[in-house]
């Protein structure tokens, strides 16, 4: 780490919020009823991060495989709880089920095939290596999963008839929702294909940015980003392909009829 | 070849005793919400009945594997469905369902023009009107050579006249190739013209009896 980077002082981190007061003027004049939304999430962004810098700096100094295991449980759990919340639609039992394996077996597989054959750090449990990343990886899985649950739904909603009569000429469950399989599953990954395309030209990744900022080699830097885009576009299409792969399932009874049929 | 005995679906149906019979050509009749295309889905187990059993050349329909049942009864339903882009795209696509192996070129085009649809195989099957697409769709099971052939309305998008002549080729092709046919239809024309027994659903729907009651 570089000595001069610049801690920031308490009036200089405030004078950023001038940015808020300036967006909040401009909600108001255009009478935009959003003041209070920006309030919140301002106020949240805060203090969340405010916590976890806490919670991080404690973990950076009693580095412990216990902590650092329960803290990326905590992660994956609060991603599928939240991945439940995000998608617009009812979710059954099993549906539930699905998506919560999907997304541990995906996301925990991945983070450990990137931390002891990519980046091999010791100890394993290194808190500062293993939960950032651990952060990056579920996070993105998160996203992707709730835009394959979304579009499977929708899908099979919308093209219910088709899927019918696919089975109508003896198709098996699987073949009849083919299509709306590979819908789902391509609309998950595309937004992580697409950041890929953009990265370094259009915008420079936070995580990058980051350790630029905090005077780390740019060279090393991209080293890091390059492994961790790569991490994360593998995590997110294990996670994926393993909800589309079961998730199909659910709308089909033991004897390979539409669920809710008539 | 199929015998429903003590059949229940749901509030729709109640069949005590129904038998349909081999290599003919059965037609059901009855007003709509009786419960005709219901019937039809018990059949192929597209859906299983509440209580009762439905036996399939004498073995009940639910102690046979599914996807086998609808490889051999195949069902055609009410509104025709797309698969695919082209026309060809949507005649193989129950042979690819049904895992059967596909049909050259030459027969797909017989096919169709059987129908009386003389459409170009490359064609975006999207453009075709709705009663080009009952044909198309048609075409396609009949492609599928099964032993038992389930029709929802096959003809209701065509005109009178085309209905008949379709419906006379199809009826055709079955009693030539031994087929065993069970189709819903609304015109009574259609059904004394083809049918070798008229079966009316209403005394077997639930709710048509409680409407008589009444």
């Amino acid at each position: 780490m570089n000595d001069n980077i610049i801690d920031l002082t308490l009036w200089q981190l405030l004078s950023a919020y001038v940015f808020i007061i300036l967006l909040l003027i401009i909600v108001k004049l255009r009478k935009i009823p959003r003041n209070k939304e920006i309030l919140i999430s301002t106020l949240r962004m805060t203090f969340q991060l405010l916590i976890v810098g806490y919670i991080l700096m404690y973990l950076f100094d009693n580095p412990h495989p216990l902590l650092t295991t329960a803290v990326v449980l905590i992660m994956v759990t609060f991603a599928i709880w939240n991945i439940y919340k995000r998608v617009r639609m009812d979710l059954n039992k099993k549906m539930k089920k699905i998506i919560a394996i999907s997304m541990a077996a995906g996301t925990l597989s991945s983070l450990i095939y990137f931390n002891f054959v990519v980046i091999q750090f010791s100890p394993w449990y290194e808190p500062r290596y293993f939960i950032p990343i651990a952060g990056m990886i579920i996070g993105n899985s998160m996203t992707g999963i709730t835009l394959g649950v979304q579009t499977l739904m929708e899908n099979m909603k919308d093209q219910r008839s088709r899927v019918e009569a696919a089975l109508m000429l003896g198709a098996t469950p699987k073949e009849a929702t083919r299509k709306m399989v590979n819908q789902a599953f391509d609309s998950a990954i595309l937004p992580t294909i697409n950041s890929m395309v953009g990265t370094g030209i259009v915008f420079l990744p936070g995580m990058m940015t980051g350790q630029i900022l905090a005077g780390v080699n740019p060279v090393t830097a991209i080293e890091y980003q390059i492994a961790i885009l790569l991490g994360v576009a593998g995590a997110v299409a294990l996670t994926v392909i393993l909800f589309v792969q079961n998730g199909y399932k659910v709308f089909f009874n033991e004897r390979k009829q539409l669920e809710g049929g008539e | 070849m199929f015998t429903f005995q003590d059949v229940v679906y749901k509030d729709i149906l109640k069949l005590n005793k129904l038998t349909i019979n081999k290599r003919q050509i059965t037609c059901l009749v009855g007003e709509s919400g009786t419960g005709k295309s219901t019937l039809l889905k018990l059949m192929n187990n597209m859906i299983s009945s509440t209580s009762g059993t439905i036996f399939y050349n004498e073995t009940p329909v639910e102690e046979l594997d599914p996807v086998e049942i609808r490889r051999d009864i195949s069902m055609l339903s009410q509104s025709p469905v797309l698969f695919g882009e082209t026309v060809k795209d949507n005649l193989e696509a129950g042979l690819i369902f049904a895992d059967k192996p596909l049909a050259d070129e030459e027969k797909l085009i017989e096919t169709m023009n059987y129908f009386y649809l003389h459409k170009n195989l490359e064609e975006n099957a999207e453009t075709l009107s709705g009663g080009e697409q009952q044909r198309l769709a048609l075409s396609r099971m009949i492609l599928l050579d099964s032993s038992v052939f389930l029709l929802d309305e096959p003809t209701s998008a065509l005109d009178e006249d085309l209905e008949h002549k379709v419906m006379e080729r199809f009826i055709d092709h079955a009693r030539k190739h031994e087929k065993t046919v069970v189709f819903v239809t609304h015109s009574k024309t259609i059904a004394k013209a083809f049918a070798d027994n008229i079966v009316d659903i209403t005394p077997f729907s639930i709710k048509g009896s409680v409407k008589r009651e009444r």
